[in-house]
């Protein structure tokens, strides 16, 4: 085929598909999940933030205000100063991207369903989505935010004196959670050996690529990761919200 | 004996319209076998393109209730009894006659790859840890599954900037190859247009062979031209490093 006839090629056979789909099953069930969990999540994050109380009690903190930074002048909550890392760190993530693309932009909603709106699409090549391309920095700065709160989660078991209770259990469990997902996380499949061609090539490529061999496992569930870390994060604070009101009580396993 | 209700898109060119068959069912059935029963006993001039009936030749491709997929491995007792089975051409490229569709599109994007290149003097001993990544890319059987689900040939037509997932795939089956020497980065961004990729995954979602299109080949891919493109700290360490 010559060069004229394979750009005459490039038109779509569309009289054959007229509708927005032409699929029986409940295709819009999974993006209205998607939407309703994280519109939940963006309103219950977005109002803990703003609320700027009942975050703190005895060497508890909750992970939305950690690292408390106590910035001179700041008339907001300081859990601004935080949250920003995080929650630039899940939207670059391309799991998350899968899903509110699907879910909030419908580009597409579903496999094989119409996308919804504007026909000039240019993806992640033009602002704002080329930032998308910053996800590896928002790994680094993640990584720094789950140090601190592994930090916490042991502070809260050893201060004032060694014990262990609900909240530092539930700390933990969102650590160990956040960890899955943010070393699961693709950048860091690429950084830690993705990039590389030759794994055998010398002791150093060796031990990356059993770094990477790991990663890649993780990886393979880092949308199951993604939720149940969220999941963890909201409820953390949600505990320790009720506990710094007096509402939830904080047991005491053993000491 | 059951039956089953198929409504086939029958048409040429700019028209066509579905038409319903009743065809028994037995036991094993698939989609592309009621075809065949249809081309025998109704009407022999339905077009179909198919060949080994496998799922290895990657030529009955097509859209069974709007799903893109391989009409050779659509069984039919996945249908509830009754159900009325739409079947389809692929919608992304140009329809021919009743299911059969011209993707001679692909194989020109194809020849404007940077084919194989192996470094010079290279001893051709290779393990297996460094080409397992590429064994699964070997998998394809072009069946362009992927091309027509993707929203950005299917919805946006822009098959003038972006290549589509299966050529991601070869694009990245080559760079990863341990043995290449060629440098098809800046094709990748540009020519190729990786950019358009939302990641949204139907690409994964159709592959008949269950190649990880997007986590094993778009990703990376898009994370090395971030190397190369977007990220001015991996370069500095790489040109100081050469790891690579």
């Amino acid at each position: 085929m010559n060069e004229t006839k394979a750009a005459t090629a490039s038109t779509s056979g569309t009289h054959a598909h007229t509708g927005m789909t032409t699929r029986h099953d409940t295709w819009w069930l999974a993006p209205l999940m998607v939407a309703t969990g994280f519109t939940l999540f963006i309103v219950y994050a977005t109002y803990r933030a703003f609320e700027n109380n009942y975050y703190e009690i005895g060497s508890i903190i909750s992970p939305f205000y950690s690292p408390k930074i106590d910035l001179p002048g700041w008339p907001f909550s300081p859990a601004i100063l935080i949250l920003w890392m995080p929650a630039g760190f899940r939207a670059t993530c391309y799991y998350y991207r899968k899903a509110y693309y699907r879910a909030y932009f419908l580009t597409p909603p579903a496999c094989g369903v119409s996308v919804w709106g504007s026909k000039s699409y240019t993806g992640e090549r033009a602002f704002p989505f080329v930032l998308q391309n910053l996800h590896r920095y928002f790994f680094y700065l993640a990584v720094l935010v789950l140090t601190i709160l592994w930090y916490d989660a042991f502070k809260s078991m050893i201060e004032p004196s060694f014990h262990f209770d609900l909240v530092t259990l539930i700390m933990i469990i969102n650590c160990v959670l956040l960890s899955g997902y943010t070393f699961g996380c693709h950048a860091y499949r690429h950084l830690a050996g993705g990039g590389l061609n030759c794994f055998s090539k010398d002791e150093s490529t060796k031990q990356r690529f059993k770094v990477w061999e790991f990663v890649t496992k993780l990886n393979e569930h880092h949308m199951a990761w993604a939720w149940f870390s969220l999941c963890s994060v909201g409820f953390t604070d949600f505990y320790i919200r009720q506990v710094c009101a007096g509402v939830f009580p904080n047991p005491v396993f053993f000491q | 004996m059951a039956e089953a209700n198929l409504k086939v898109f029958r048409g040429e060119k700019d028209s066509g319209t579905f038409e319903n068959y009743k065809v028994p069912i037995e036991e094993g059935m698939v989609v592309l076998d009621a075809i065949h029963w249809i081309q025998q006993n109704v009407d022999p001039s339905i077009a179909v393109r198919w060949n080994c009936k496998a799922a290895k030749c990657g030529s009955c491709s097509a859209e069974v209730n709007g799903r893109p997929s391989l009409l050779c491995k659509s069984r039919m007792d996945k249908f509830e009894p009754g159900e009325e089975i739409t079947v389809q051409p692929i919608k992304t490229f140009p329809h021919v006659k009743d299911l059969v569709a011209d993707v001679s599109w692909n194989y020109e994007v194809n020849k404007k790859i940077v084919p194989f290149t192996p470094k010079p003097g290279h001893n051709w001993v290779v393990y297996q840890e460094d080409i397992e990544r590429v064994q699964e890319f070997r998998k394809c059987i072009e069946c362009f599954l992927c091309q027509n689900v993707c929203h950005v040939l299917r919805d946006h037509n822009r098959k003038d900037g972006f290549y589509g997932p299966r050529f991601m795939v070869r694009l990245a089956g080559l760079e990863m190859h341990p043995v290449d020497d060629a440098n098809r980065l800046k094709m990748v961004k540009e020519d190729a247009g990786i950019g358009f990729c939302n990641i949204t995954k139907c690409c994964t979602e159709v592959c008949p062979e269950d190649i990880h299109i997007t986590d094993n080949a778009i990703i990376p891919m898009k994370e090395r031209v971030v190397d190369e493109f977007y990220d001015p700290i991996a370069k500095f360490f790489k040109s100081v490093f050469k790891a690579k």
